[in-house]
């Protein structure tokens, strides 16, 4: 059936969020506010070490003093950080050892999603340690893991179980006094992941954790560490979904990356929470601190596909310290109705002969502003630095924007550094051509966007990469330029 | 006391020499108000991040000079042009000097914003032009139309074109120990109208000049402005050239920068296209060397559908230079079919230099054609080592090869005593005898 352009707005504003729905669990909520106090509630509650608290405390310090950065290209209402919530965990917290025992109700919400635990299990071979608001429940195939030597666990248990680890990496790639939302992080993370690889380990599996953000009016503040150890790799999945909520939602997550000389670290994002309506009312706030360090010949790999949240603020980066390092960033982010997204880079060359390579496509629709701001930075001792960046935009309609921002800093003469970008539209005639070919004009635009981002969606995982095809063709149905 | 309360009370003094009731006084005082507000820009505005302006804040510049000086043309003969006939608008310190000059009312007016202040037969151009594209927000900008009085006056009527190219030559002779410069041109060309104009600032000596200029230039339908900016001053002048082109249907305003020298010089460069089919073209090449510093900022904002812009910014830096280029390109809703184009290419030649560079799109029409491309590297050695295996030595095939890389810019200048004045600057700065001419 062929559909005019009419009838597709329609659909696209009617279009509800398919994953709008809301678990009824139990949870153990701490009143609302931020104070030294609920700081150290939330260390206590986590049974958290003397140190840990105090980490917590000097970043909660910091943050006091600290302002909310606004030369992002996005406007919002700021949350009212004393409105929120800092911390709730689902109240039972059993641990299992087969996912019969886990809470069918929970069960029943990640088949809502699509993304079934077992069947991850048994097809893909993917370990998925669970986080439902902030406290891990479920975490599969770490025996499998252990044998070889890698801890993959919630960071809660890595404070309590790997207390040196933590203490030796975490907050080396974003310090704690980094920028507003990495203090406040800091101050209150509820949960997160950890994933050490040992010296020479390859993982022999995809690593991923699924991210919810679930109670009412509670923010959601994650924590990744992940260390790869010499010549060790892995590759890590995140992916997200929301319930729909009218009340906007903060999501401030701090994701730090280690990779050891010769490690190489691949982290891979899709990211579809709640835009919000069709209004612009709601959504998820998405700001996001991730960072990587590259040491002696270390790779780290960064794939976003962006196409949730109500405002991204993300900027995934690579310092690559180590000679011969090398920082790769693939993003795609698709922005409809009223959602805004600022986002890209920061490759920072310090040793000699370091690569990065950025390729951003920006796809916006609806009334939404779509911005890449990316920094490449060569200093003076990055001898043969070397920089690719290409930054592609799409626009659907003339009510919404694109934006580039690249900031380009040399200070080494042998730096070859490169830098394109462009903004189209969908062509009339590529739409023709499918349309007379049978291909309503609905497909005919998942088509092209598709062929638009394979550069980026082929670095995907391949289970990833398969959801997100279908993501794109979700938040952009029915927007026909 | 700093160079803020210095000019904000030197003001009073400036307003006593005016006509307080002329229509221009009100943005005078106006201006005066936002620059007070708004003070020097600093590396913390968005705008400012890579130029600073703090080491110029704490000289003591003498704002109005005391007294005129008469230069022989001998002496500054090499500071023109002088290959060809033109029409000249000079000025000593800020001051016009008619001996230098030759300016003419036959058919277009070519003259001093002193006089189309004062006259009235002015007064319906400067009321409707005057100050009227330049940013009534950017304080720079400000601080020079609150102390407008002097500068270059040029108006070319519907259909006209003036006989013969036009410079406009600043001159600073260090009889003041640092002085400060506020020149203000105004340039209009009216519909189907023609001009060619060349500017240059050049301080004589050593001492500090620092320069803080604007130019407002408005296009008729169907006009063609060539406007061209050679800067190659003292390494101790520096330059805030504030530069806002007004454009309407199907004209073509076509602005190349030459930055060759200097100690500190920044380009705010800014184009609205308020009509259809029109053409922009910014152009510029940067050499530079010891410890100078050149930002190029431009805007080209498309308010209209069917419009095109194009960008060729080419820049090379040795010693401990650095360089900026933040171009930025806005297409509005409307501004459908635009066609823009902006290109920045960088070649680093020290260790010790930088360049920091930021092109820019924000778009919001979807049918349009935005493009740019950014580029830092060193000249190609294979090239190098063809040149050298041919018996060229390693200081002219590095010469040829800079020449090869700023062509581009070049090739579009349409004076030929122009083009080959630039070539001799470059070769000069490079140290090589060109034996042939590009």
């Amino acid at each position: 059936m062929a559909y005019t352009e009419e009838e597709l707005k329609k659909e696209l504003e009617t279009k509800e969020y398919e994953y709008g729905f809301y678990t009824d669990i139990e949870s153990d909520t701490l009143p609302k506010g931020l104070n030294e106090e609920i700081v150290i509630a939330i260390s206590k509650k986590k049974e958290e070490p003397d140190w840990m608290t105090e980490w917590r405390l000097e970043a909660f310090r910091a943050w006091q003093e600290m302002e909310e950065p606004e030369w992002a290209n996005v406007t919002y209402k700021k949350p009212d950080f004393q409105d929120i919530s800092y911390y709730s965990a689902p109240n039972k917290k059993p641990k299992y050892n087969s996912l019969d025992e886990v809470d069918p109700e929970l069960l029943e919400t990640f088949k809502k999603l699509g993304i079934s635990v077992d069947e991850q299990k048994k097809l893909a071979g993917v370990a998925v340690d669970i986080v439902m608001d902030s406290v891990s429940v479920a975490t599969t195939f770490k025996k499998t893991l252990a044998e070889k030597g890698i801890i993959f666990c919630s960071i809660s248990e890595a404070i309590q179980e790997h207390p040196e680890l933590v203490k030796k990496y975490l907050g080396t790639v974003v310090p704690k006094k980094d920028n507003f939302y990495a203090a406040l992080n800091s101050a209150v993370f509820s949960d997160g992941s950890f994933c050490y690889i040992p010296k020479g380990v390859r993982c022999p599996m995809e690593l991923s954790t699924y991210f919810r953000i679930n109670q009412a009016g509670t923010g959601q503040f994650e924590r990744t560490l992940v260390v790869a150890e010499e010549g060790s790799y892995v590759s890590y999945l995140e992916g997200c979904t929301a319930p729909m909520r009218d009340e906007n939602q903060l999501h401030a997550a701090v994701v730090e990356l280690i990779a050891l000389d010769d490690a190489e670290i691949k982290y891979s994002t899709v990211q579809n929470w709640y835009p919000g309506n069709d209004q612009g009312k709601g959504g998820v706030f998405n700001f996001v601190t991730k960072r990587g360090l590259c040491e002696k010949n270390a790779k780290i790999s960064w794939t976003q596909v962006e196409t949730g949240s109500a405002v991204t603020w993300k900027y995934p980066s690579c310092i690559l310290k180590g000679d011969h390092s090398i920082g790769e960033f693939y993003s795609i982010a698709v922005t409809n109705n009223f959602q805004q997204a600022d986002t890209g880079t920061k490759m920072v060359h310090l040793g000699k002969n370091t690569k990065s390579t950025i390729i951003s496509k920006g796809i916006s629709a609806g009334q939404s502003q779509n911005s890449y701001r990316g920094l490449v930075q060569v200093n003076s001792r990055a001898e043969n630095a070397r920089n690719f960046s290409q930054c592609d935009s799409l626009l659907m309609g003339n009510r919404c924007g694109a934006h580039t921002f690249p900031y380009i800093e040399a200070k080494n003469k042998t730096a070859q550094i490169e830098h394109e970008a462009t903004t189209s539209k969908i062509g009339e005639d590529q739409i023709f051509y499918c349309n007379q070919r049978g291909i309503d004009t609905e497909k005919a635009i998942a088509l092209i966007v598709n062929g638009f981002s394979k550069e980026v969606l082929n670095k995907l995982p391949m289970e990833f990469a398969v959801e997100a095809q279908k993501l794109l063709e979700i938040s952009l149905e029915g927007s026909v330029g | 006391m700093d160079l803020k309360e210095k000019l904000v009370s030197s003001f009073m003094a400036f307003e006593d020499g005016l006509d307080l009731d002329h229509p221009v006084h009100e943005e005078r005082s106006n201006a005066m108000k936002n620059f007070e507000t708004k003070g020097f820009p600093t590396k913390k505005d968005e705008a400012w991040k890579y130029t600073s302006l703090r080491g110029l804040q704490k000289v003591d510049f003498s704002i109005f000079p005391k007294h005129e000086t008469t230069l022989e043309y001998k002496d500054v003969k090499k500071y023109f042009l002088h290959e060809i006939d033109t029409y000249k608008i000079v000025f000593v310190d800020g001051v016009y000097s008619s001996y230098l000059s030759e300016t003419t009312h036959d058919g277009v007016d070519i003259c001093l914003m002193s006089s189309a202040f004062s006259k009235p037969m002015f007064q319906q151009v400067i009321e409707v032009y005057f100050n009227k594209a330049a940013s009534k927000d950017e304080s720079l900008t400000s601080l020079n139309t609150a102390f407008s009085k002097e500068g270059a006056y040029i108006y070319i009527p519907k259909n006209k074109m003036p006989k013969k190219p036009i410079q406009i030559l600043h001159l600073a002779t260090g009889n003041e120990a640092a002085l400060m410069l506020q020149p203000r041109n105004l340039i209009v060309a009216e519909d189907n109208a023609e001009v060619q104009i060349i500017e240059r600032h050049q301080s004589l000596t050593g001492n500090e000049v620092f320069t803080n200029s604007v130019t407002e230039i408005f296009a008729g339908k169907d006009a063609i402005v060539d406007y061209y900016k050679v800067q190659n001053d003292e390494p101790t002048a520096s330059l805030v050239d504030n530069t806002y082109i007004s454009q309407k249907r199907s004209s073509v305003v076509r602005v190349h920068t030459f930055s060759l020298g200097g100690k500190l010089i920044r380009n705010n460069l800014n184009f609205y296209q308020n009509g259809e089919r029109i053409d922009s073209t910014l152009k510029g090449v940067t050499i530079l060397g010891d410890k100078q510093h050149v930002d190029h900022h431009t805007l080209v904002h498309h308010a209209q559908p069917n419009c095109e812009s194009h960008q060729d910014y080419k820049g090379i830096f040795g010693d401990s230079s650095t360089g900026v280029f933040n171009g930025k390109i806005i297409v509005d809703k409307i501004a459908q079919k635009t066609d823009a184009f902006q290109q920045n290419n960088n070649i680093l030649l020290s260790d010790r230099s930088t360049i920091n560079s930021k092109p820019q799109l924000e778009i919001f029409a979807d049918d349009v054609k935005c493009s740019h491309g950014c580029t830092i590297g060193q000249l190609d050695e294979e090239a190098m080592f063809y040149l050298r295996s041919r018996g060229i030595p390693k200081k002219e095939a590095k010469a040829l090869l800079m020449y090869a890389f700023a062509n581009n810019v070049l090739e579009s200048v349409r004076i030929p005593e122009l083009k080959a004045r630039i070539n001799k600057i470059i070769a000069d700065k490079l140290g090589v005898r060109m034996g042939f001419d590009l």
